[in-house]
Order: C-alpha cells, then structure tokens, then sequence
C-alpha cells in the first residue's frame, strides 16, 4: 500500500523528513516521551517530532552517562551530541523515570537545541490536587511556548490541534481494530511504522494518509495460514526485525501496552471540555506508564483487559536493558498473567541489536509452546 | 607509606548510638505485642507527623544499608533475583523484597508495616518499591509526590506540594483513627529542627585541620538523624557527639593519624567495603573527611520554619539534594569542596542509584574546571559485592593517589 510506504519512508529517514518539515518555515520541537502534550507544541505553529535513538555507537554520550543507563536516554543523547539532531529548534522533557530526569539536566546543561522546557508532571494520577496541577504544568508550558515565540495560542488554535491529533489516533485506533479482528493481515513492522511515522511526519499529512490507509485495509492480502496472537508488553519497542521475528516463527501482534504503541494513540482527548483541562484528562485516564501510579493494580487490569479483547495467546514483555520501572512492575504482571493462565516471555533488550539470532530461537520456542 | 602509626582513640559515643539502634529496632519489633502501628517510610519521606501520632517509623532503606554492612546483600539479591527481579535495579528496593518474604538480614526481616509512606523526592524507585509491597502486605500506601525541581520551585509545585501535606495528615488520621494533635506536632518539628542543625554542627566539625571524623564515620552516625528524626533522642545524643567531637579537636586528634590528604566523597557508601575502603586510603594520609550524602539530612535547613514546620514542611521536603538539577547538585558539591578545603574527590558511580549516579559524570567535568583538583570515579553498588574488584580498586585508588599527593606538591 503507498501510504504505508510513506510512513515507511519518513521512519526510516527522520532526518530528512525533519529537513522538509523546515524548509515550510516550520519550527521543530523534540520530545522524548508519550506525555508531551503534542496537541500545545503544534497549536504554537510548531511541528511535534517524537525522538528515538537512531542505534548509532555511543562515543559522546560516553562521557556524560555511565553504561548501566538505557539505551533509550543514552541513545537520544549521543544523537544530540554527535550533531544528528540539529534540527531542533527546541524540546520538552516530560518527567518519567529517573534515566529520563537526568537527561533533561545534562541537555539543558551541554546542549539544548534552542528552547527548553521541562514538564514536571504529576507522578500520582488519580487525586484532586494531582488534577489541578497537571493543568498548572500544561498551562506553565503553554505560557512558555508563547513567551518564546512570540505567540500566542487560543483556544480556538488549541482546539483544532486537539482535532486533528484525536483523527490520528482514532484512525490508529480503527487500523488496530482491525488487526485484532484480522490477525496478520497488516505486519507489524507496517504498524509500527504507521504509529512511530505519525509522531514524526507532518501531522496533518499523517491523518490524511492514515485515513486512506484505513479505507484500504481490506484491499490487505489474507495469511495463509493462521497465527498465534500476541500481545506486547513493555516501554519503547521500535525494532522492525522483532516483528519480522514473531511473524517468521508462526506469531502475529494483535496489540500492545507499549509507549511507542497503543499507550500513545488510545483515548481521545475529550472535545467538549476546556482545552488545557481536556488535556490533561486523557493524561489521567490513558494506559498508564509504570514512571506514574494510577493505583497498585492498574497497569494489571490493563493489560488483562487488552489480552482479553485482542483475544491474545501469550505476552511478550520487550523490555530495555536498565529500564527500572518497566523491570519492577513485571513479576507482578507476570504473575497476573499465569494466574489466568496465559503464558508470557520477557526479552530484554537494547538497540545494538546483538544477539538477533538468540532472541529468534527464544521467540520460536515460546510461540510453539502457546 | 609510613609504618603503621598508633591509631587514634575511636570515638566513644559510637557505643551509645549502637545501643540507641538496637532499642529502636527492639520497639519496633515489639510494635505488635505493644499495640503501636508501624509505618514504613522512605529516608527522604517527611518522618515528623507520624513521630507526633505515636507511629512507629522503619526506614527499609536504613535496613538495606544494615543488609550491605553485614554483607547479606548478595544472598538477599540473589533471592530477589529468583523472583524475577532485575538485578540492574536498586539494590536496596532488591533485599528489602526479597527480605519481605523470607524473613532473612540481619535482624530477620523488619516487623510488619501497618502503612506504608513513599516520598519520591529522592528517586522513582521508592514509588515502585512501596507499590509492590503494598499489595504484599495488603496495607494502605500514601505517595507524598514531590516534583524534582530542575531549576526551581514554582508556584504550582508549591500548591501541590502543600496540598499533600494536608492529604497526609489526613491519611494518617484515618488509618490510626486518632485526630493529630497541633501542639505535639510543632513540639516534634521542633525538635527534627534541632536535630538537623546539630547533625549539621556534626559535619561541620570536619571542616577542622586534622578532621576529628571521618565521613566513613558520618555514614554510621547518620543513622540517628534518619530514623530518630524530631525525637529528643537525637537531640541529646547529638549534643553529646559535638562536644566529644570538640574535645577531640581541643586535643588535636585526628581520625586519620598524619592527616596530609582530604578528600570529599560523592554518592552513597558502599556499605560492604567501608573499612576496607577508609583502610586503603588512610594508609595515604588521606582522609574522607565530608560527603554529599550525609548532609542530605540537613540540606533542607533553610527551608525550614522550626516555628512552623508543617507549613514549611512542603518545601523543604522537595528541595533537597537530589530533588534538584545537575547544575544545582554541583553548586552544592563546589561548596563543599571550599568548606572542607579538599584535596580531590572521589566519586562512587553507584549501579544501584541512577538518579544520585547519571549527571556524576558532568558535575566531574564542572568541579575540574572550577577548582582543577583530581576527581576519581569508581564504580561499585552500594549494596551487592558483586561489582567490586578490591585488586582493580586498589589500583585506581593507588594512582588517585600519586596524582592528589603530586598536586599538592608532596610527591
Ligand atoms: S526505557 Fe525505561 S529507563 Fe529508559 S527512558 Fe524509558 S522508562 Fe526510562
Ligand atoms: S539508592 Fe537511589 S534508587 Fe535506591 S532507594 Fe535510594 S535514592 Fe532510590
């Protein structure tokens, strides 16, 4: 399908799709995690780009970061180091995990791309005052974005970014559906480019092609043969070859808990509420990332609930290397799900991408047994 | 190297604090029997409302450096890890999970919590730790969230901060089904005032040529201003402590027989290797006479009303050492560096503790350029043993050395 290799294309070369991006005369903002509030940078005029780490050796950031740090942060800031992302005219740092809160300090102190903010979210989500400081850290940030451009942002603007955002995620929405209806009908290495794309290409270009691609699923050739249906688990999982791997070994994703999968595209964010407040809403409602708490069993439910609509036979936990919250929360879940009797594997892994053809046989063994 | 010289008295007050411990763990332990609830809290989790409602606060990271002293941390890390957790994570969070469940360490186990507080002002780990004991031991959990101040305390941080407070008080009232009564609650701020400022006076003591402790020292007298915080207790041990300190100072009596070197340390202890650690570098002259760790008790000082504590409370719980950025951490470290007028600085880059480890490496870079003197980073965990080679260690610390002792023109 052409608009998948769209999608495809701008993963692949972010770079290059950042570079057309500026040649509109539009600014680029960085942000690191799924709680940037996307829906501000873009009703600032400003183009939202998600950063992941392009995988390159770690030379630079060497020096600012010991090696039992994720690949993720050290990744992104051997991007930044090494020139890759002088692109940005700024970033955000929404505050997750300690890995995360450093490298907002070491950015701001070594290189910042320009404008700077952090957003010290709430970690608890679910009390009062929690409520009315989230919309304090929205509207904190949306005074700065105005401040250092020179703008202003309505609420008319805010609203139609708001708009457009909820049209991608309802078209991500519809295309997961229907991989769960339709197992193995659309790839996930083609799914993951169309959610991963979506947080880099031009947004308004993202939810026109999307809303193509969603006519056209049925045109999508049937497998012959049926596959295992999996659910992954875990924080950033953008590796194409994991994807190749469970398909080769008779398995097919029907749905994720993952901040580069559905963690960032389920729940609108309600349309008939003030803005900032509506914003901040979904932040409270949406699938929770371990770095929050929402409750002691929350993430528990979730992910039992996902396993139960997408009809799943097993869970695969994909977990970076060094990554504290997504490793204390698993036993627990783990334990959760065997106690429904659903079988689940943990890989861990970093973006080096070594031992390819371990991880394959472990992969193979697990879908064979489920 | 010298040969051995006499060493110096020890410090006598040593054995009450031992003595004063093992009451507290022994009242703690007995809390059941004696009708008194117990409220695990974390090291850096607002101690003082509970101390005033007659709750009995255990500190599971006081105990995790119990574990790493007895050198039990590898077992019950090991332990942890059988039950699937990670061995990259806190090795504290690691021994206290594992310990829950088998009841093992030095004291056998820490007597159950009735609630349980987390105060993430100094990691994210405390907030996933306590999760996972709260549904073990199916007790209510109270998060005091304390956002990380990178470069500043803002307003709506303040609101949030202060509201919580209130919804602490009010949580505690619940679970004991008492009402909190103000006037005992400004006595016990009081008193935590107090015992800051004096375990303040302790550290400052060291700033004296030769220093009468060492921060190896510090790291065990700690642990009265952790757990015993706004009792008169510590109050009064303190007290005692300065003037003995004083004597010694009056007396000329350094920790370090032939103190030629100081050395400021950075990051927890690694709390299975203290002696071995103070022995390596004494046998240079050398003394660790502060560290970045032990002060965290007392950094909040200025943030406090002691005339009003729970209204001050929000703040200086939020802006202490590790709550704040990098930059700000190194700023603290350069006034240490003047203070005790230290001769180099020795770094532990803690596999255990991302949020005190990742951003060593730039405040190293800042303090060379702002001071020039030599910076060492070893690195080790706190906790588990199984990152620590004494024979590479050694090495390290040897050729540390040569460069401290070169710049200061003693080589
Ligand atoms: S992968 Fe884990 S440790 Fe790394 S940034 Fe994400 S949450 Fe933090
Ligand atoms: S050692 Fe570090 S990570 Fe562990 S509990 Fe203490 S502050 Fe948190």
């Amino acid at each position: 399908m052409k608009e998948i290799a769209r999608f495809h294309q701008a993963v692949n070369q972010p770079w290059e799709t950042a570079g057309r991006i500026r040649q509109t005369g539009q600014k680029i903002i960085g942000y690191l995690c799924s709680y940037a509030p996307e829906e501000l940078i873009h009703a600032a005029g400003c183009h939202p780009m998600r950063l992941f780490s392009s995988g390159h050796d770690i030379l630079l950031a060497e020096n600012h970061l010991q090696s039992y740090c994720c690949s993720l942060v050290r990744g992104i800031l051997e991007d930044s180091l090494a020139g890759r992302l002088d692109f940005l005219d700024g970033t955000v740092f929404p505050h997750t995990c300690d890995s995360m809160q450093r490298l907002s300090d070491i950015w701001r102190i070594n290189r910042r791309h320009g404008f700077f903010a952090d957003l010290v979210l709430p970690v608890k989500l679910t009390t009062p005052g929690s409520a009315v400081y989230l919309e304090a850290v929205l509207s904190r940030f949306k005074g700065d974005l105005e401040a250092a451009l020179g703008t202003s942002i309505t609420d008319a603007d805010l609203e139609n970014s708001i708009s457009l955002f909820n049209q991608i995620r309802t078209h991500l929405s519809a295309i997961h559906e229907f991989r769960v209806r339709y197992p193995g009908r659309i790839r996930g290495s083609d799914m993951n480019a169309l959610v991963k794309g979506a947080m880099i290409m031009d947004r308004d270009g993202a939810a026109t092609l999307l809303s193509g691609v969603v006519e056209s699923l049925q045109q999508l050739p049937v497998p012959d043969r049926p596959a295992k249906r999996l659910v992954l688990a875990g924080s950033v999982c953008d590796t194409p070859d994991l994807f190749n791997t469970i398909e080769a070994a008779g398995g097919t994703v029907v749905g994720d808990d993952l901040c580069s999968g559905q963690r960032w595209f389920d729940s609108l964010v309600p349309e008939d509420k003030p803005p900032l407040a509506a914003l901040a809403d979904r932040y409270r409602t949406r699938a929770t990332c371990p770095a929050k708490h929402a409750g002691l069993i929350t993430r528990a439910d979730h992910l039992l609930s996902l396993v139960d609509r997408t009809r799943a036979d097993g869970v695969i936990f994909v977990m970076l290397k060094f990554c504290d919250p997504h490793a204390f929360d698993h036993p627990y879940l783990k334990e959760c799900l065997e106690a429904r009797e659903i079988r689940s594997m943990a890989l861990e892994i970093d973006d080096s991408r070594q031992n390819q053809g371990q991880l394959a046989t472990r992969i193979e063994t697990f879908i064979q047994m489920l | 190297m010298p040969d051995n010289p006499v060493a110096p008295p020890k410090i006598k007050a040593a054995k009450k604090m031992r003595d004063l411990m093992t009451t507290y763990y022994l009242e703690a332990l007995g809390a059941a029997q004696n009708n008194r609830q117990v409220a695990w809290i974390t090291s850096g989790g607002p101690v003082e409302p509970l101390v005033a409602m007659d709750i009995i606060p255990v500190y599971p990271e006081n105990h995790g450096a119990m574990i790493g002293s007895a050198k039990m941390g590898e077992d019950l890390c090991a332990k942890a890890e059988d039950m699937g957790y990670s061995p990259d994570l806190c090795a504290y969070a690691r021994s206290d999970i594992a310990c829950a469940v088998v009841k093992g360490g030095p004291i056998g186990g820490l007597p159950k919590p009735d609630m349980l507080i987390c105060c993430n002002n100094i990691c994210g780990t405390v907030l996933k730790w306590y999760e996972i004991q709260a549904r073990y031991f199916q007790v209510p959990l109270f998060i005091l969230d304390t956002p990380v101040c990178h470069t500043g305390y803002t307003p709506e941080i303040a609101d949030y901060v202060k509201a919580q407070v209130n919804e602490y008080i009010a949580f505690l009232e619940q679970v004991t089904g008492k009402k909190m009564d103000p006037d005992k609650m400004n006595e016990v701020g009081r008193l935590s005032y107090e015992g800051q400022r004096l375990w303040q006076q302790v550290l400052n003591t060291t700033a004296h040529k030769p220093s009468p402790m060492s921060a190896f020292d510090a790291f065990f007298f700690l642990a009265l201003i952790v757990t015993l915080r706004g009792t008169q207790i510590a109050v009064d041990f303190y007290k005692e402590l300065i003037d003995e300190l004083a004597q010694r100072i009056k007396d000329g009596i350094g920790v370090v027989p032939n103190e030629t070197f100081r050395l400021l340390w950075d990051n927890l202890p690694v709390w299975h290797r203290l002696k071995w650690l103070s022995d390596r570098f004494s046998a240079h002259q050398a003394c660790l006479v502060a560290d970045t760790y032990t002060s965290a008790w007392c950094s909040a000082l200025t943030h406090i009303d002691e005339n009003n504590f729970l209204d001050s409370m929000a703040e200086a719980y939020t802006r202490i050492y590790l709550n704040i950025g990098v930059d700000q951490m190194a700023q603290e470290v350069l006034k240490m560096i003047r203070f005790y007028d230290v001769n180099g600085l020795v770094m532990h880059s803690n596999r255990s503790c991302k949020p005190y480890s990742f951003g060593q490496m730039d405040i190293m870079r800042i303090v060379r350029e702002k001071t020039g003197i030599p910076v060492l980073m070893i690195e080790a965990d706190m906790v588990d043993p199984r990152y620590f080679s004494e024979s590479q260690m050694e090495t390290r610390i040897d050729a540390f050395m040569e460069i401290v002792k070169h710049k200061a023109g003693r080589s």
